[in-house]
Parts: structure tokens; C-alpha cells; sequence
């Protein structure tokens, strides 16, 4: 029995500790938005935050997310208002398919965090998530739009 | 609805829809005059295609995928142009493939691939929100007792010119859903469209941002189990033995089965515990005569086609071999291009639900009809106990169209389980190493020139797969794939947009064991990169600038030359580019669309690329939404570049060696260049979108990376070169 905290909830997972969060989160919890892509930490389409900080969730043990602030996609959005990376993300109209989407809001949501107006460098050593359908051009562009919300 | 009960086979299904494939016969009117078809919601039908609520709301039916290329959109801007409804009020849903035959295929073709989504129905779609309009007018003209031709409608509102007098579209929906269809519904003139061209948002980004679009990977059934899988390794192969008791006892483990003559499943409570104990559970493979075929093998095979005697010809105009042995000068050279997985974000799926009169299957398929079909031979039920309910894709780009091998699969397990619904969800490993790959293709090219540097002959032999040979061998023409021509053709929606005097393109086909399939933009991407890069050589060997020595060949094209000058226009062509940076040029004409793209890059250290900016140019004849072909301009060429730099499958011991991203990458936005669309729709036809920008990407990178370093690249992906995209 692992305790998990998410989305300011605390909720008590039966799974062995050594189930990454992302399926502790999707299986046990029963919150989808975070998505298995790879396994392997390699297209960050799991990223969640862990006490502020953007993880990827496929690799990481659930009992490491023991005592911790976990924040998936469903709980980004405050009261029911989008967060402003959702917003720009509306404003601009980026998901295509939208399956890498929930990944890259959650990690350029922790960039802003910490560093409210990035640079395109600082996004482009920050965001490595893969997007197959390549809307990287458009993600950039909300990127910059939310840091000006 | 039809009460007869439909007994249909999956062979009498198959090819029952390819024969009305072209979007003929459809059954656009309701089945029963006066009798009111509803959906589950108990709304009125007005026709197939559109539902209107009391609540003014428009329910717009789709029959095509949506899988990130936006043509749920495009569609519902058709139905709503004609239908004249409030835009505000527009949502979507997709028919099942179950009902459509039921009703003699009312939504026409599923099919969601070769860039067909709009082009291929943009017509019988707008005829139905035509007919819609022209029924809820009618009712509204009947209640009132004034003739129809004094009613109009707008933005779901009907009035009546001579009193003024207005309605609803909900108010009369029930009224019209009574009315005989009418039959010769006149669609608008282009220059009248006020939805179709402008750039709306899409109908789908809501969900997808807050995590709750739910994904075929995402679903969850009331006492579902799920299912990880593998297959044999090597295509071909299949199961010896297994050892279930060893996994048993496993956590969560409820079944070890066997599925079909090649895969074993563990079905748990939970997909990781299921993982868990595959990844535990001792197989062992026949892995049969395909065990020893390699990458080096398949290019031998490959090697040995360009100089075969025997090949199907597809364009040939002259002589191409009396120009050659008579030029006064001759180039030649050879290009290769490997296999490639698609690799969409979310591994392939399918949730199946068996008992034994019953087969339900939900999915994220591009082609409904085909995940039918899949289910339909794999239940062994008949078509009016099957039913496939579709899920929004998380990516396609080819995998989840021709092919429902999982869809198999799930079928397969849920059958030894009956009654309990189960999702098969594949590892990325297993996503890997059992795609349908982008075909395997060397091409051999020789121009010829006379003694003014003139082109006077072009022999292009392609020596590869065929993808119609290993998919669907009832479409070969005499053995002939001509789908290997694509954007190399004489004339048609795949030409090639140059005139040489002698001009002969042949394939000698040349399969292998690895299963082919269509991958974003088909066969244009290899044909793309052998044509336009050899051209360029071509250029250099008369000492012609690249776009003059086209525009020489291009005169009979207009259409090809229009947005290939487009994009060197805006690149400033001719004109000294920054300091560092060089230029490169690729046209080709794919899926009725003309596209072109201007590549501008730098090289540091001779192997460092960094692709500044592209310049993508298309004709589509007509541009439905130009906000979503500017994102699948610049998504495609990220698709493109990828696989031009990054990507390739390669087979050892008979199997593909690449498992997950860290060996088969895709380019990060690090990498992206600046991407500028110039959307120049000519109109009087219909082009595709999600695909033909992507094969100019490549060559037109390639032509630069010569420019900047004098070197000559002829194989895909860059990588084996030890070039790297910075």
C-alpha cells in the first residue's frame, strides 16, 4: 500500500511499490490524462509534477511518490479556470491529435514556474517532449503567449 | 432503420465497399418516408449527416477519422456552409460502421488515408447539408403556408422575407425529419462560401487539453480486463510453446492465452501486472525460414533489381536507351531509403467484448469499416452482431488504416473470454518491432545530355517492395504496383512535373518479409527524394542554377512550376542568402496537390545541420481551413525531417532491430525550423493535405546540405552518415 497525494487528494494505492507512477495514477487512481508513450522516460507523454517539478511518471517507482505533491493534467486547471498554458493552448489551437498534449502543457507549465518569460533557448533545453504530429512551431508560439498571460 | 437482418460475410463486406469506393450511392436520403429516425438521444435526423435538438443544437456526422489532421473540422464546415447553421452550435459524432451497413452505406467510405478525408466527400457532404436545409425550410414554409422559395435560412434561423416572420432549426427539426428528402439539391458557388476557407478553430481542443479526451488506450468497461501481447518476433513466425504456469500466480494475472498461430497474451487485472508477467513469461518462437534474412540481404536483393531486365513500366515517352547511348555527356547515380515505423504517441489498441452471439470493439482506427471487417472474420459473427465503436486517434499516419492486426488480436483474446470486455494494449516495444513499414526502395537514375547541356533523356529504376503486393494483391494492374509511382506518373492526381524528350520510369519489385505498409505520404517520400535530388544533380552537372533547370523542364506544368516559384520567391531565390546559410528546392505534385518547399539551412564542422527555415508552398485547389493546413504543412515536415535524419528500421535475424525512441528518434522542438506555408489554392479541384508537403521537406534539405558542402547525400537517414540535426 502505497499513500499518494494528487491533485491535493490523498488516496491509498494497493499495487507492488515498484509500479511506476504513471500507471498507479492511470490504473489505481483511475486519472487517464497522463499517457503511456515509450516506458523509457524518452517522450515525456507521462509528465506530471511532482512537489512543482516535472517528471516523467513512466520510470519513476510509485513509492517515490510517496509523501509527495503530485499534480497530473486533470488538476492544472484552479476552480475550473484553465491555467494560462491551457489557455494559450486554446487561444492557438495546438493539439493535433492531442495524445503528447497533456505531457507538454504539464512540462512547459513547470518551465514557467521557473522562468516566467523563457527564452526560445530555455524552451528548447527545457521541452524534449516528442510530438509525432510535429506541432512544435505552434507550441512555441503558446509557449510565448502564455508567458505574456 | 432496416429491420432485415443483414447476413453478410467479411469477403462479400470487403468487396462490397471497395466496389462503391469512389463515394457513389450514397443513401442520402432517410430509408422511410414520413418515419423519424433518431438518435440514441431520441433527436430527429434530418438526414444522415446532420441531427438538430430541440436545443438549436447541430449534431454533424462523420464519417472519417479524426487523428490529429483536423478534418473532423473541415467536414463539419462543409456540412455547416450548405446547412446554414450557427456555427456556435456545431458538434460532432461518428457513425458506426455497424449502422452505415444497415443503411446501405449512407456515410459513404470510412477510409481515412491517402489525403482522402476531404477531397473524396466534400461533395455528398455538402449535398447533405443541403438537402438538411432545404427540409427544415420547407417545414418551417409548411407551418407557415407560404412557398419555400419566400423562406431563407441563416445561422439556424429561418425567415420568412414577405412578413418577417422567423423560426428555429430546432423548432422545426421534427417537422422537417417527416419530409421527403429532395433529390437535386444545387450546392453553392465557391465565391458564396462564408465558413469553408476561413480559419476556425478546431471542435476537438477542448478535451484534449484538460485530459479528458479519452483515447482507445484510456478506455475503462465495467469488469474489463487487459491484455499485453507478443507476437513472434520475426514476421512469419510462430508460437512453439509457452509456459504459463510460470506466470500464473503473477499479481492481478486472470488468463495466459494463446492468440492466433503467432501471439501469446497475459490478461490481468491492471495492463502493468499484465506486462509484468509477459515480460516474465517463458516463449519459445518457430521462428521459421525468415530468421536468417537481414538488412544487408534485403539490400542485395534491392542492388540486384536496378540492373534487372525485367520491370513495370509507369511513364515512358521516347527512347530512353538510344538517348543514353548517344548523349554526349551522362550522369548516374544510385539512392536508397530504408523502413520506417510510424510510431504515433499512442501505441496501437483495441477493447473487444465477445459473447456468442455479440462482437463490440472500440477503437482508434482510421478506416471504421476495415476494424469492422477485422472483427467481423476474427468473432466469426455476422454483420448484425458486430459493431466497432471509433475513438479519436492518438496518431494514425498510415498504421491504423489498411491494417487492424490488433483489432485481430483483441477479438481473438476477448473470444476465450467471453462476456468479460478486454483491452489489448501493445508495448512501444512490440509498437516497434510489429509496424507495417514505410517499404524498403533503392532507385538507380541516369540522365543523359546532349552537347548543349540539354536534357534529353531520364531513366529512373526503382527496385523495391510493393505495398499493394503484400496489401491488397487483388488491386495489382498485371502484377504492377502503381502505387510505387506516386508523383512520378505521365499525368493524373500523382504526376511528375517535368517533360524530358526521352523518359522512361520502371520498378523491378523486389519484396521481402517485412510487412509493408502506407506511411505518411506513401511512396512520395523515397520518389521525392531520388527525383528531386537528382535533378539538383542534374543542375550541377550542366553548371544551371536548380531553378532555372527546372523551369526548363517545367513549361508544360504550370501547376507545378506556380508553387515551386512561390516558395523561391519568397526565399529570394537568386539573391545572396545570410551569411552561413544555403539554400535547397524540392517540388512534387501528390494526392492532387501541388507543394514545394524552399529549405534554408547552415553546416558547422561539416556535419551539424541546422534547418533555419522552410518554405512550404501548396496547391489544394480549394483550402477548407487554412489555419489547420499551415499546422499539417509544418507537422509534416517535422514527420519528414525526422525520418530524413533520425530514422530507420533495420532487421537482423529476421527482425526489427529498433525498439523504442531512443533508437528510432523523432525531432524535438530544439530542432524544429521556422516553418512559413504559402497556401495558394487555385481552385476547379480537390487536393489532399495531411500528406503531400511532406516528401519536400526531405530533398529540399538534402539540396541545401549539397549547397553548403559540395556533398552529395543519397541515402536516408542522415544519421548513418554521421550527420546530426541541431
Amino acid at each position: 500500500m502505497v499513500r499518494l497525494t494528487i491533485n491535493g487528494s490523498s488516496i491509498d494505492v494497493n499495487v507492488d511499490p515498484s509500479t511506476p507512477l504513471l500507471w498507479a495514477i492511470r490504473e489505481q487512481v483511475g486519472l487517464t490524462g497522463t499517457k503511456y508513450g515509450c516506458g523509457m522516460a524518452l517522450c515525456g507523454a507521462c509528465t506530471v509534477h511532482v512537489d512543482g517539478k516535472a517528471v516523467r511518471s513512466c520510470m519513476l517507482p510509485v513509492s517515490a511518490g510517496e509523501g509527495k505533491q503530485i499534480t497530473t493534467i486533470e488538476g492544472l486547471a484552479a476552480g475550473g479556470v484553465l491555467h494560462k498554458v491551457q489557455q494559450a493552448w486554446l487561444d492557438h489551437d495546438v493539439p493535433q491529435c492531442g495524445y503528447c498534449q497533456a505531457g507538454m502543457i504539464m512540462a512547459v507549465a513547470a518551465l514557467l514556474k521557473d522562468k516566467p518569460t523563457p527564452t526560445d533557448a530555455d524552451i528548447d533545453a527545457t521541452i524534449t517532449n516528442i510530438c509525432r504530429c510535429g506541432t512544435f512551431q505552434q507550441v512555441r508560439e503558446a509557449i510565448h503567449a502564455a508567458a505574456r498571460a | 432503420m432496416i429491420s432485415d437482418t443483414l447476413k453478410i460475410s467479411r469477403r462479400s463486406f470487403v468487396i462490397g465497399t471497395a466496389a462503391v469506393g469512389g463515394g457513389i450511392a450514397l443513401g442520402l436520403h432517410i430509408p422511410f418516408g414520413g418515419r423519424v429516425v433518431r438518435a440514441q438521444d431520441g433527436a430527429p435526423e434530418i438526414n444522415a449527416w446532420v441531427v438538430i435538438r430541440p436545443d438549436d443544437t447541430v449534431v454533424i456526422r462523420i464519417a472519417r477519422s479524426e487523428m490529429g489532421q483536423g478534418s473532423l473540422t473541415g467536414l463539419a464546415q462543409l456540412v455547416a456552409e450548405e446547412l446554414e447553421c450557427d456555427w456556435a452550435k456545431v458538434t460532432t459524432e461518428y457513425p458506426t460502421p455497424g449502422a452505415s451497413v444497415k443503411r446501405q452505406r449512407a456515410w459513404g467510405d470510412f477510409s481515412t488515408g491517402g489525403s482522402r478525408g476531404i477531397r473524396s466527400s466534400h461533395e455528398y457532404v455538402r449535398k447533405g447539408g443541403a438537402t438538411a436545409r432545404t427540409m427544415l425550410i420547407q417545414a418551417a414554409a409548411n407551418a407557415w403556408g407560404v412557398p419555400a422559395s419566400e423562406c431563407s435560412a441563416a445561422n439556424s434561423v429561418i425567415t420568412h422575407g414577405p412578413s418577417g416572420r422567423t423560426t428555429t432549426f430546432g423548432k422545426v427539426a421534427e417537422a422537417a425529419a417527416k419530409l421527403t428528402p429532395p433529390t437535386d439539391v444545387a450546392l453553392k458557388d465557391p465565391k458564396d462560401w462564408k465558413l469553408i476557407g476561413k480559419s476556425v478553430k478546431r471542435l476537438d481542443t477542448m478535451k484534449k487539453l484538460t485530459g479528458t479526451q479519452v483515447y482507445g488506450a484510456d478506455l475503462k468497461l465495467p469488469g474489463m480486463l487487459n491484455a499485453a501481447i507478443k507476437d513472434c518476433p520475426v514476421f512469419g513466425g510462430t508460437v512453439k510453446s509457452f509456459e504459463a504456469a510460470k506466470v500464473r500466480g503473477m499479481p492481478g494475472v486472470r488468463h495466459v492465452v494463446q492468440v492466433g498461430d503467432s501471439g501469446v497474451a497475459v490478461v490481468a487485472d491492471t495492463w502493468w501486472q499484465a506486462k509484468t508477467a509477459l515480460d516474465a513469461l517463458p516463449i519459445v518462437w518457430d521462428e521459421g525460414p525468415n530468421a536468417v534474412v537481414s538488412s544487408a540481404t534485403i539490400a542485395d536483393m534491392l542492388q540486384a533489381g536496378l540492373g534487372a531486365d525485367q520491370a513495370f513500366v509507369a511513364n515512358e515517352n521516347g527512347d530512353v536507351k538510344a538517348a543514353i547511348a548517344g548523349a554526349a555527356k551522362t550522369v548516374e547515380a544510385v539512392y536508397a531509403y530504408p523502413f520506417l515505423n510510424h510510431a504515433p504517441m499512442e501505441p496501437m489498441n483495441a477493447t473487444a467484448l465477445y459473447t456468442t452471439d455479440r462482437c463490440e470493439v472500440w477503437v482508434p482506427t482510421q478506416n471504421g469499416e476495415a476494424a469492422f471487417a477485422a472483427a467481423l472474420e476474427a468473432s466469426g459473427l455476422p454483420a448484425d452482431q458486430c459493431e466497432v465503436y471509433k475513438i479519436h486517434l492518438g496518431g494514425g499516419f498510415g498504421r491504423r488504416g489498411a491494417f487492424h492486426d490488433y483489432v485481430t488480436q483483441a477479438v481473438l483474446i476477448a473470444k476465450q473470454i467471453p462476456g468479460t470486455p478486454v483491452k489489448l494494449l501493445w508495448s512501444r516495444e512490440e509498437d516497434m518491432t510489429h509496424g507495417r513499414y514505410h517499404p524498403v526502395t533503392q532507385c538507380k537514375l541516369v540522365g543523359a545530355f546532349d552537347a548543349n547541356n540539354n536534357l534529353i533523356g531520364l531513366h529512373m529504376r526503382i527496385s523495391g517492395q510493393s505495398i499493394l503486393a503484400a496489401v491488397r494483391p487483388e488491386a495489382l494492374q498485371q502484377g504492377r504496383d502503381p502505387l510505387v509511382f506516386q508523383g512520378l506518373n505521365p499525368s493524373g492526381e500523382m504526376a511528375i512535373g517535368y517533360s524530358v524528350p526521352n523518359l522512361l520510369i520502371d520498378h523491378a519489385m523486389r519484396n521481402t518479409h517485412v510487412p509493408p505498409g502506407f506511411w505518411r505520404g506513401v511512396n512520395i517520400n523515397q520518389n521525392a527524394v531520388y527525383l528531386e535530388c537528382f535533378i539538383d544533380e542534374l543542375a550541377h552537372a550542366a553548371g544551371q542554377d536548380a531553378l532555372e533547370f527546372r523551369r526548363k523542364l517545367m513549361s508544360k506544368h504550370p501547376k507545378h512550376l506556380a508553387v515551386l516559384e512561390a516558395v523561391a520567391e519568397r526565399a529570394g531565390w537568386g539573391t545572396p542568402a545570410p551569411q552561413g546559410v544555403y539554400r535547397g528546392l524540392a517540388q512534387m505534385m501528390a494526392f492532387n496537390s501541388y507543394v514545394a518547399a524552399c529549405a534554408e539551412i547552415s553546416v558547422t564542422d561539416g556535419n551539424k545541420v541546422k534547418v533555419h527555415r522552410i518554405i512550404g508552398a501548396t496547391d489544394p485547389g480549394y483550402a477548407v481551413n487554412p489555419a489547420q493546413i499551415e499546422r499539417q504543412i509544418s507537422g509534416s515536415f517535422v514527420y519528414g525531417l525526422s525520418a530524413l535524419f533520425l530514422e530507420e528500421c533495420t532487421v537482423k535475424d529476421g527482425r526489427i532491430v529498433q525498439e523504442n525512441f531512443h533508437t528510432f528518434d523523432s525531432m524535438r522542438i530544439a530542432q524544429m525550423p521556422k516553418v512559413e506555408s504559402i497556401i495558394m489554392p487555385s481552385g476547379g479541384f480537390w487536393g489532399g493535405i495531411g500528406e503531400p508537403t511532406i516528401c519536400v521537406a526531405a530533398p529540399a534539405v538534402l539540396n541545401a546540405f549539397f549547397n553548403a558542402t559540395g556533398r552529395r547525400i543519397r541515402s536516408v537517414p542522415l544519421k548513418n552518415h554521421g550527420i546530426q540535426l541541431v
